[in-house]
């Protein structure tokens, strides 16, 4: 349970929240027609006839959709339903060329399963927790109705129309709105490293119904608000926020929650009624009868889990264990596919893994913050920071020279090896040319080595600065630190 | 020179393929036929330049020694076919005008085997009627007359009822039909042809205009059983574009057709004796099980005891699914729309369907509406599907004990147009001998077993295992040489 809690006039009150994501199934053509599914075409170019419901149409499913939406079951531990059916949804729209959405109510794909959320004592979340997933379910998407194209009528684009969705349930298990947060970021993140829908969701590939109820400590379930179709995790957050809080103001006016759906408002971070149960549709779903039951073979379905990547909760714990990494950096290495794509293609390049990590963390991480980029757009190759590191470890660069070389290596996007040796950025062992240095360095300092041989040994570190900017901080310093300790003696 | 529109499938692919006629001649007199009986209504769009060129295309092929099986043989199409550059309609006014950019695939095969299209057939509006009377075009008027002097127009039966009357009017030698309850066989008893429904998922349902998804069949309808035989080989065949279509190879019916039921054992259901049916039919039903008794045939007595339940399921079944196929005809992307000045979406959905869809076809979408909704979905369509599953059981019990089945294909012969329309219940109790094998997808054919006393012809059904089309053809063959049904409307269009 978080700590979170709405503060009423009356006292507290606890959220309770279930999200149902519509994720975008990543694959070259729709569910059930041969038509590309790419976003950002122009309209209507990417329409069979099935997709614009031509008489006598019929849809076909296509299998890549199906192994994507096994795939995500799997890698939530999910069950899968080796028998499951779609059914009609329908209702008239423009946007809805058939008349009717092929979905599936009665025998999902995929049933129960889980995933976790981690401990995050700043959000709340005092303990990791299991957020159940009720069931996944494959659907097609809707067109687009466009308003703004001609001064008195709409336009409708079926690019979309057709496009597979999985829409994936959880249980009410989320308990505050850095929950659902945790929540979403983490399917997020299986997605993307199962590689069943690319999370985007600016482009519309991921969106998140919102479910929002409130009750006082240990009291039944209080009625439900959905509020549909929010598309960032910030704003699911929002819309959490906002609900409950709205919920609150009218259960302590003596109102009553009216279950409803509800459109969320991005500019004002508020929800407002779309239509209340009464007025909701009656989809009439019933089996579709173009499509036989979906029957999986125990074959595909071990096909689809040998397919299966490692998963970042898998991954994260070996990067511990196996890896040596700390904590925090495995959680952060592995939290998105990109990035524990790129360190690992870092380590295959025979960087040592804790030295890469911290360097990762640290530099890489701190450059394409700089840069405004993503660690895809990355300026330095994995194999290039190889090359950076081994130099550090073989000796020849110190860790401030590495620095050096690799604000070199992003401005002009040269190896490691070529900018040291144009450069002359080496650190040096060389004794006799640091005690030379050294030497000078005391001289110059009288008053700070008498104050140091009078037990203010805190200079030390004034000394090793000195010499190294007299260095142009190409010593070593270890031995630096080595011949200063003699020196000063 | 015999009169070529005389002739049969079978007859034409054969004469010509001898040279006794060219494709031309053949085509050309079926174009003048067509020409010649507007008043049957029996085509929406007549195309008989599509039917000369496949024909020219016939005599190049003959020439050059590359015939076709179908090579010479022009045939009506259902116009619920979508037929590419030519207007399909469902027979209703929210398809008017409609020019598919594709060919349904059924269709499709039938040109590829080198058939050639004489025209669009009449229908009942979206395949849903038994008398050819819900036709945005008019009713389709059957070529025979009763012989008592009464010229009062008779039904050609429904819904494939321009595909019976052009066939028993000689307009075309064979056309296609579709069969959703009935829709192949009821229309061709009326007109003493043959028409056989096969297994469901035999023919691919690809663009054909949905009625009832899990129920509709394209089929073949002609004269006598070999044409169907010949027919449906070029019609059947595994689709990957309808997913409920059989991934099996087409069978060579027409060489396999024999008369000789030997070793068969043809069960009569005692069921399908129900009260009121008149005498003739009846006794029609004995003399076929004395033809096929002389066939060499076994009959048994066998029971589908659920078989009373058929009629209400199916006009449950039918009209659920029914309901959310015609969702997509709403004026948005083709079809009529009818956008009333200051109409809203929803304003536009209703003008549009309100003007599209003929009475019949609303009052389906509408039981099937109201059986899909809330609070009505268990006790009809969930209840409805339970009674499907055990018709299907009745079938698999009496397969235990026979092999086939013969029963009247419907309750009646012809009636007069405008008898039934005002009395939908009526209406349907046509479908009763046909609804029970629809449900449960099985092979089923009407073949001409004689007429009745006002000289009108009277129809016998033959039902089949679930793939075993053959036995079902061996037996419609059977009876028809026993039959010598030779009786034929007299021209009076």
């Amino acid at each position: 349970m978080s700590s979170y809690r709405i503060q009423g006039t009356t006292g507290e009150w606890e959220v309770v929240i279930g999200l149902e994501v519509h994720a975008q199934v990543t694959s070259n053509s729709k569910l059930f027609s041969g038509a590309a599914a790419s976003f950002g075409a122009e309209p209507n170019t990417q329409v069979s006839l099935v997709d614009a419901a031509m008489p006598g149409m019929l849809p076909v499913p296509n299998a890549e959709c199906i192994r994507q939406a096994v795939r995500t079951g799997l890698a939530i531990d999910a069950q899968i339903n080796r028998w499951s059916r779609f059914d009609r949804k329908n209702y008239f729209y423009a946007d809805l060329p058939q008349g009717y959405q092929i979905s599936q109510l009665y025998h999902p794909l995929v049933g129960e399963g889980h995933l976790e959320i981690d401990a995050d004592e700043k959000a709340g979340i005092l303990e990791a927790k299991r957020i159940g997933v009720e069931r996944i379910h494959v659907e097609q998407d809707a067109g687009k109705l466009m308003h703004d194209q001609h001064p008195t009528r709409s336009y409708v684009d079926l690019n979309r129309s057709g496009v597979a969705l999985m829409e994936i349930v959880s249980r009410p298990d989320m308990t505050s709105p850095a929950e659902a947060g945790a929540y979403l970021r983490k399917l997020r993140a299986i997605l993307r490293y199962v590689g069943s829908c690319d999370g985007n969701m600016e482009e519309g590939s991921m969106r998140a119904d919102v479910n929002v109820s409130v009750r006082r400590a240990g009291e039944e379930l209080g009625t439900r608000t959905e509020t549909k179709n929010v598309n960032s995790v910030r704003f699911v957050m929002q819309a959490i926020e906002h609900e409950a809080n709205r919920q609150v103001d009218v259960l302590e006016a003596g109102g009553k929650i009216v279950q409803e759906t509800r459109l969320f408002n991005p500019d004002t971070g508020t929800t407002r009624s779309m239509r209340s149960k009464e007025d909701a549709h009656d989809y009439r779903y019933f089996p579709d009868p173009d499509l036989l039951p979906l029957e999986l073979t125990e074959a595909f379905v071990e096909e689809c889990r040998a397919s299966l990547p490692e998963l970042p909760d898998a991954k994260r714990a070996r990067y511990v264990d196996v890896l040596g990494i700390s904590a925090y950096n495995a959680a952060v290495l592995t939290a998105e596919v990109e990035t524990a794509r790129w360190f690992e293609a870092l380590l295959d390049e025979g960087a040592e893994a804790k030295q890469a990590a911290n360097w990762v963390m640290s530099e890489l991480f701190g450059a394409l913050n700089r840069l405004g980029k993503s660690i895809e757009d990355s300026p330095v190759s994995p194999a290039q920071a190889a090359e950076l590191l081994t130099l550090v470890t073989d000796g020849t660069l110190s860790g401030s020279l590495a620095k050096q070389v690799f604000e070199k290596m992003l401005e002009t996007g040269d190896s490691a090896g070529t900018i040291v040796e144009r450069d002359g950025l080496k650190q040096t062992s060389d004794t006799g040319a640091i005690e030379a240095v050294i030497a000078d360095v005391l001289a110059k300092n009288p008053g700070q080595l008498e104050q140091y041989r009078s037990g203010k040994e805190a200079l030390f570190g004034f000394f090793v600065g000195q010499t190294m900017k007299a260095m142009a901080g190409k010593a070593n310093p270890a031995v630096v630190n080595e011949l200063l300790k003699k020196a000063l003696g | 020179m015999t009169n070529l529109t005389d002739l049969g499938i079978a007859a034409i692919r054969d004469g010509f393929k001898a040279g006794d006629f060219t494709a031309r001649d053949v085509a050309s007199a079926f174009n003048d036929a067509v020409a010649g009986a507007k008043s049957l209504n029996a085509f929406i769009v007549e195309t008989p330049e599509i039917a000369l060129a496949a024909a020219d295309q016939a005599d190049k092929d003959r020439a050059s020694g590359s015939l076709k099986p179908l090579s010479g043989v022009p045939i009506g199409m259902k116009d619920l076919f979508a037929t590419k550059d030519v207007q399909t309609t469902a027979a209703s006014h929210i398809l008017e005008g409609f020019v598919p950019q594709y060919e349904s695939t059924v269709s499709g095969k039938l040109w590829n085997a080198g058939a050639g299209m004489l025209g669009k057939l009449n229908l009942d509006q979206f395949a849903m009627g038994s008398s050819n009377e819900t036709s945005f075009f008019g009713n389709v008027i059957s070529p025979w007359r009763r012989n008592n002097g009464d010229t009062a127009a008779l039904a050609p039966g429904g819904s494939s009822g321009g595909t019976s009357s052009a066939i028993a009017a000689r307009l075309v030698p064979g056309a296609t039909g579709t069969d959703t309850g009935g829709s192949i066989r009821q229309p061709a008893a009326f007109t003493g042809i043959s028409g056989i429904k096969p297994t469901y998922g035999r023919c691919s349902r690809w663009g054909i205009v949905a009625f009832a998804s899990s129920l509709d069949q394209a089929g073949p309808m002609a004269r006598d059983v070999r044409d169907c035989a010949i027919l449906l080989e070029n019609m059947a065949g595994f689709d990957p574009k309808d997913s409920t279509s059989l991934d099996l190879p087409v069978p060579n019916w027409e060489a396999a057709l024999s008369a000789d039921l030997k070793g068969k054992r043809v069960g009569i259901p005692k069921e399908y004796r129900v009260d009121g049916m008149p005498a003739e039919i009846d006794a029609l039903w004995e003399q076929g099980i004395a033809w096929l008794k002389d066939a060499g045939a076994e009959i048994v007595n066998v029971s589908l005891p659920h078989t009373q339940y058929a009629l209400p399921a199916y006009y449950i079944i039918a009209p659920a699914e029914a309901s959310s196929n015609l969702a997509r005809y709403d004026g948005v992307r083709y079809g009529l729309r009818d956008l009333p000045d200051g109409a809203n979406l929803q304003d536009m959905y209703a003008a549009t369907r309100a003007a599209g869809f003929g009475d019949e076809v609303k009052r389906r979408i509408l039981i099937g509406t109201y059986v899909l909704s809330a609070g009505f979905y268990d006790a009809y369509y969930t209840q409805a599907q339970k009674v499907r599953t055990l018709i299907a059981r009745d079938f698999d019990q009496a397969w235990e004990k026979c092999d086939l089945l013969l029963t009247p294909t419907a309750p009646s012969a012809a009636f007069g147009l405008g008898e039934k329309s005002d009395d939908p219940l009526a209406m349907y109790l046509n479908d009763v001998f046909t609804v029970p094998t629809s449900l449960a997808g099985l092979p089923a054919m009407s073949v001409p077993g004689g007429l009745d006393a006002l000289g009108l012809p009277l129809g016998l059904q033959i039902i089949g295992k679930a793939l075993d089309e053959q036995t079902v053809l061996n037996a419609g063959l059977a009876i028809e040489e026993r039959a010598g049904f030779t009786a034929r409307a007299d021209k009076w269009w």
